[in-house]
């Protein structure tokens, strides 16, 4: 078993157009240094000066990192992480 | 139980356990029934606080116009308090929320301005904000940053939620004005050490949002993060999921709003059983499902189901 990662539209040119790859680590940092090994450019459109780039929100199992730990979030194989451009708000 | 009057009858909401839902007798999960409000949902609560409040201001008085960007709710709640106590009432909404919401809105008697879909809620406070400008007589209550929008929940939700579960370990409600999470979170934060106040939040399809939103992202004035203990993102297929399977085990028929809250209460329910923890999670059931029978969201499998809600606001 692999971590899987979900990558968003924007950022698909980096992945070869996949919706999905799958990647290892204890950390998220780790699984993106993993990501970076097979799809060159991905982690400067995430990792800015050792942390998550503003505009950019990292899901582990759907719950947001940046309340979890940030870079140093411990995941684990079967883990799900989404990658997704950062939008505020919603709907009342 | 006995009122004055319809407006008098808001809040008091049952608190219903869900035994089957629920991990084990230590992890329980229990729905907030906010869809017995008068007219069926959460945003009767702000509403009513937010007119009140204006009235107080003196704002307000019979014959006034109340502006309000809104997807439905809370506009359907202002609709009916506005015709009680006599005030005219225009919503500017998105043009894609569903047709119940505006048969409603007409139905009590307010006025509808759509806004571009493309931009969502966002678009629909810009429009309101410009409209605002332009008529300065009429008022607008604006739910994204008036404070009786969270006081409404700090002085009625959190402590009907307390009194009736001294237990509560965890809070989850939807991310939209942040008011039920700031109001209900800081009053319980006051009380139960440790309360863990949970954000769900809808995950659109870039359909509704668009890529060009990554540098348009727009916060509420309300929203404060460190009443946050933190935040789920739900997608709109696990959202539905959810929805039904809340329908399937426990009888309940909610919005899909509702599927959004379920899924992060779960997915604190999963981590206090891996810790080995006790947990009470409560989570706001926002409406019923009747407004959202026709996006499909209940019918045949939920591929299609999730097909027919892209492209449209859910929460």
């Amino acid at each position: 078993m692999a971590i899987e990662v979900r990558i968003p539209t924007i950022l698909r040119s980096y992945t070869d157009g996949a919706k999905a790859v799958e990647g290892k680590g204890a950390t998220l940092e780790e699984l993106i240094g993993d990501l970076e090994a097979r799809h060159p450019g991905l982690k400067d459109r995430l990792v800015e000066k050792g942390a998550l780039r503003r505009f950019v929100n990292v899901y582990l199992n759907d719950e947001d990192v940046r309340f979890l730990g940030g870079l140093e979030t411990p995941v684990a194989d079967g883990d799900t992480v989404t990658v997704l451009p950062a939008v505020a708000g919603g709907a009342a | 139980m006995r009122f004055d009057s319809l407006i008098d009858s808001v809040g008091r909401t049952p608190l219903v356990g869900l035994p089957r839902l629920s991990p084990s007798a230590d992890v329980r999960l229990w729905a907030k029934l906010e869809d017995r409000n008068p007219t069926g949902s959460v945003k009767d609560r702000p509403a009513l606080w937010m007119i009140e409040q204006a009235e107080k201001d003196g704002l307000l008085s019979p014959g006034c116009t109340i502006l309000e960007p809104t997807s439905g709710n809370t506009g359907i709640s202002l609709a009916m308090s506005a015709r009680l106590k006599g005030y005219n009432l225009i919503c500017v909404m998105p043009e894609n929320t569903s047709e119940e919401r505006r048969q409603l809105l007409r139905m009590w008697g307010a006025q509808i301005i759509s806004s571009p879909a493309a931009g969502g809620s966002n678009e629909a406070v810009r429009v309101a904000k410009r409209l605002a400008e332009e008529h300065p007589d009429w008022v607008m209550l604006y739910q994204y940053g008036n404070p009786a929008n969270w006081r409404a929940h700090y002085e009625s939700t959190g402590p009907e939620i307390l009194e009736d579960l001294p237990t509560v370990t965890h809070f989850v409600a939807g991310l939209g004005t942040t008011g039920t999470l700031m109001g209900v979170g800081r009053f319980l934060r006051e009380r139960v050490p440790g309360v863990r106040i949970v954000a769900a939040e809808p995950r659109y399809g870039e359909l509704v949002y668009g890529l060009r939103n990554v540098d348009e992202g727009f916060v509420p004035e309300l929203y404060d993060p460190e009443v946050l203990t933190t935040r789920f993102s739900v997608s709109s297929g696990d959202a539905l999921r959810r929805t039904r399977e809340l329908l399937a085990t426990e009888g309940i028929f909610a919005g899909v709003s509702t599927g959004c809250a379920l899924h992060a209460a779960l997915g604190m329910a999963r981590k206090a059983v891996q810790a080995g923890e006790r947990a009470d999670i409560v989570f706001i059931v926002a409406d019923g499902g009747w407004k959202y029978l026709s996006t499909g969201a209940y019918e045949g499998t939920l591929d299609e189901a999730e097909d027919r809600l892209e492209g449209q606001l859910w929460a």
